[in-house]
């Protein structure tokens, strides 16, 4: 299982599931994170504690913890 | 701006509308290129962290606009978000204005289609439309009214464009009857729709809403719809058909989360309006200009050196430039002081004004320039997007010490003042990561506490160090605050990490005219609190500093200054009488009073008072000390700039404690009134005031002990 926090920079990918609790799961959706998004990562801090996404044309933050229950695939 | 004619009360109506939209979309600054409204507005999420009421007139109508923190989806995430959700269900309000971002159109339409369900009438902003054609983004937005069923205007709050065509759409739509939304689900869904929707027409079900909207509110399991339902007779019926809708739409969907469910139907319409509406002339570049700035401002390894870089500079400049007015307001001051007094007869008159009123006065006006200069830094930092990257940047960092890295805005806020910031604390989502916040907020110091830093600094420091002593002074406090939180988290605050998962905006050229108008309004602010709050605090400090006379004192002393020889030994004398006269008064008594307090962190009982007046407002500080030492040192004419009186009375090693007490203490009384507010329970200002008290001192003797052995 891949999730976007294993993805290097630059690398775009497809989310597939969501494994947050609901509030999280929630925010994601709004944030535009749901199934099949694109994603594609833009920067993360010097010990990938931080990264920092584009979803659509909007850029979002977010941390590793969060970033690992975010399962996504290749494209 | 729209003309502001009177409109008759009597027959005037009144529009009350609510406006809503995703965070950072312009929903403030749009209100304040309708009104002349001077709303906050930044380049960050959740600036706006309650509602405000904006009011105007406009042809023949009484419009009320409330301005609503903007939130993402109606969930309840955060507070500021709840404050949205609450007064949207309030029903204390005739329509909404939906203001979404023109060039993320999409996203925005999640929330839209939210809204379309919660049976107002609603207008739709196409903000941002002057960014959106910058971008090559061409929206058609008479088509888009039609697919949505609702009226859409092309808005910019930049550049005024379509000000007009919304409020004349949102009379219109004021007038004219509610009408469902055009908004289509899959066919599961309508299928359920329209039998939960029969089923309430032969009922004849009465509701203010109307039927459609009700069956997808049930279906999409709102808790107020249900609520409200739950006490009706037909409930019993209905209940059971819900739960079949939802089996069969869950079933249809594969996915038994029935918010996910629709979330991915919103998206699937969506989609489908900005395919039909949206236009994008020229091919996206592959990579933004944000996108490359960003590259490198989050650089992973020189991202965190350029931010330290920029705000070492931010103090630099607040020093270099500062001091250069900074000579012409104190020699207006004492110029002022000089001629005023000269044409005062009186002598206890003359004291009052001139060492009451214009020492304490002068004292906190000296520092305008170096407080512009911090608020034009902060008021950057807002505008521009860069205070998200910083969150970014040091959220791993703060991590580490227990707090959250959206906790730098309202951190930020801080270095301005403190009583806005402890509201913005409001953005985050965990209650005890705000009450963590607002604990270390007070370790920020605030623009009332930089006149201190500059104060004494400048009196210690050679001119090319005193901008970076005041550097380390803030880094200083920031470091004792992140500290701070470790051990409040260690200790009261446990618990788990909240997620942090933030947007980050695009970032903007600053409008020169919205941060020229930010930091004269603080400016005017502070000039404001000078020649009131301050001017009264300075009278009464005089007050209190010059009486009771003591009469005994003076007879002795006029002898003793009548037979002196020398001229030096007469000014000696004088001075002495002054300082023994200040000692006596009633404020000289409190000082000595606690004086032994103090003593371990080497401060004279003059410091003592200022520290208390302190409490009052930060800025008393130094006007306290500036009536002090001018009433207790009249001669010497040469020498008498309150910097100079400083570093030739107070040594080096108090000096140094006194800034570090002056760092940690107690914020000033407004501001603990509302961190008492945020924080929910008075209980919470008495550790705040037991904690910052004892690491004040703590550290005031620490850091006085060893400044002794330097
Ligand atoms: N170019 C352009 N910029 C805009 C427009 N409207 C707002 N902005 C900028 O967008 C940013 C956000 O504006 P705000 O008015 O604070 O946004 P808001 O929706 O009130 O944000 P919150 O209070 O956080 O929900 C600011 O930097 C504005 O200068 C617009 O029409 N055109
Ligand atoms: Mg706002």
């Amino acid at each position: 299982m891949k999730t976007l926090f294993d993805c290097k920079k630059a690398c775009k990918v497809k989310v597939i599931k969501l494994n947050a609790e609901s509030e999280l799961k929630q925010r994601f959706i709004s944030f535009g994170i749901m199934k099949n998004a694109e994603l594609e990562v833009l920067q993360h801090t010097a010990r990938k504690s931080t990264v920092e996404i584009k979803v659509g044309s909007m850029q979002i933050a977010l941390r590793s913890d969060e970033a690992k229950l975010i399962e996504v695939e290749k494209i | 701006m729209i003309d502001q004619a009177k409109v008759c009360p009597v027959t005037a109506k009144h529009i009350k509308v609510a406006l809503v939209g995703q965070p950072n979309v312009g929903k403030s600054m749009l209100i304040n290129s309708v009104s002349n409204a001077h709303l906050h507005v930044g380049n960050f999420t959740g600036v706006t962290v309650e509602k405000t009421e904006v009011l105007f007139d406009y042809k023949d109508y009484h419009f009320t606009i409330v301005d609503l923190p903007g939130t993402y989806a109606l969930n309840d995430y955060t507070i500021e978000e709840r404050v949205t959700h609450g007064y949207l269900t309030s029903n204390d309000y005739d329509l909404i204005i939906n203001v979404v971002d023109s060039t993320n159109l999409a996203k925005n339409l999640q929330l839209t289609s939210e809204l379309l369900t919660l049976g107002k009438k609603v207008v739709i902003a196409l903000n941002m439309t002057d960014e959106a054609e910058k971008e090559g983004i061409e929206i058609n937005s008479e088509y888009m009214s039609e697919l949505l069923g609702v009226e859409c205007v092309k808005t910019s709050a930049q550049t005024k464009l379509g000000i007009k065509e919304l409020l004349e759409s949102l009379i219109k739509n004021y007038e004219s009857e509610y009408k469902n939304s055009k908004l289509i689900f899959s066919e599961a869904v309508e299928e359920e729709i329209s039998h939960i929707s029969s089923y309430l027409q032969k009922h004849k079900y009465i509701a203010e809403n109307t039927y459609r909207n009700i069956a997808i509110n049930l279906l999409k399991n709102d808790k107020l719809t249900y609520a409200k339902l739950h006490d009706e007779p037909l409930w019993t019926e209905l209940q059971p058909v819900l739960v079949e809708a939802s089996k069969h739409v869950e079933l249809h969907h594969l996915n038994d989360d029935i918010k996910e469910v629709f979330a991915e139907e919103y998206a699937a319409f969506n989609k489908g309006v900005v395919a039909e509406v949206l236009k994008e002339k020229v091919k996206i570049q592959e990579r933004t200009l944000t996108e490359k700035i960003d590259d490198v401002l989050i650089h992973p390894f020189a991202g965190i050196p350029i931010f330290l870089f920029l705000m070492w500079s931010l103090f630099q400049l607040t020093f270099e430039i500062g001091s250069i007015p900074m000579d012409w307001i104190d020699a207006f001051f004492g110029w002022a002081g000089d001629t005023i007094g000269a044409t005062i007869a009186n002598e206890d008159v003359r004291s009052l004004i001139v060492d009451g009123i214009i020492a304490g006065v002068g004292a906190v006006v000296l520092f305008v320039p170096n407080i512009v200069i911090l608020f034009i830094g902060i008021a950057l930092l807002e505008s521009t997007g860069y205070m998200s990257r910083v969150a970014f940047l040091l959220d791993g960092f703060f991590h580490k010490f227990g707090m959250h890295g959206q906790s730098f805005i309202p951190l930020v806020t801080g270095f301005g003042c403190s009583i806005p910031a402890y509201m913005s604390a409001r953005i985050l989502k965990n209650d005890r990561d705000r009450l963590l916040t607002l604990f270390v907020i007070g370790f920020m110091s605030c623009g009332a506490r930089l006149p201190v830093y500059v104060l004494f600094a400048g009196a210690f420091f050679s001119e090319e160090m005193a901008g970076n002593v005041l550097f380390g002074i803030y880094v200083g406090g920031a470091m004792i605050g992140l500290i701070a939180a470790k051990i409040l988290k260690l200790t009261a605050f446990k618990g788990v990490d909240e997620p942090f998962v933030m947007e980050m905006p695009k970032y903007r050229l600053p409008s020169l005219k919205l941060v020229w108008h930010t930091v004269v309004t603080k400016t005017w602010m502070y000039l404001k609190k000078a020649g009131t709050f301050i001017a009264a605090a300075s009278m009464l400090i005089w007050f209190l500093s010059s009486y009771p006379k003591n009469i005994e004192l003076q007879d002795s002393y006029a002898t003793k200054i009548e037979f002196a020889k020398t001229d030096e030994q007469k000014t000696i004398l004088q001075n002495r009488l002054a300082e023994e006269l200040l000692e006596k008064s009633y404020l000289g008594q409190v000082g000595k009073f606690t004086e032994p307090i103090f003593a371990p962190l080497g401060f004279d009982w003059k410091m003592n008072v200022a520290l208390q007046t302190g409490l009052a407002a930060k800025e008393v500080v130094v006007s306290t000390l500036g009536v002090l030492y001018s009433l207790g040192d009249e001669v010497d004419e040469e020498n008498s700039s309150l910097k100079n009186i400083i570093s030739r009375e107070i040594s080096f090693a108090s000096a140094m404690a006194f800034i570090v007490v002056v760092m940690v203490y107690l914020p000033c009384l407004a501001a603990s009134i509302v961190f008492t507010r945020e924080a929910g329970h008075i209980k919470y200002f008495f550790y705040l005031l037991g904690f910052t008290s004892v690491v004040a001192y703590l550290l005031g003797f620490i850091t006085y002990s060893v400044s002794l052995l330097l």
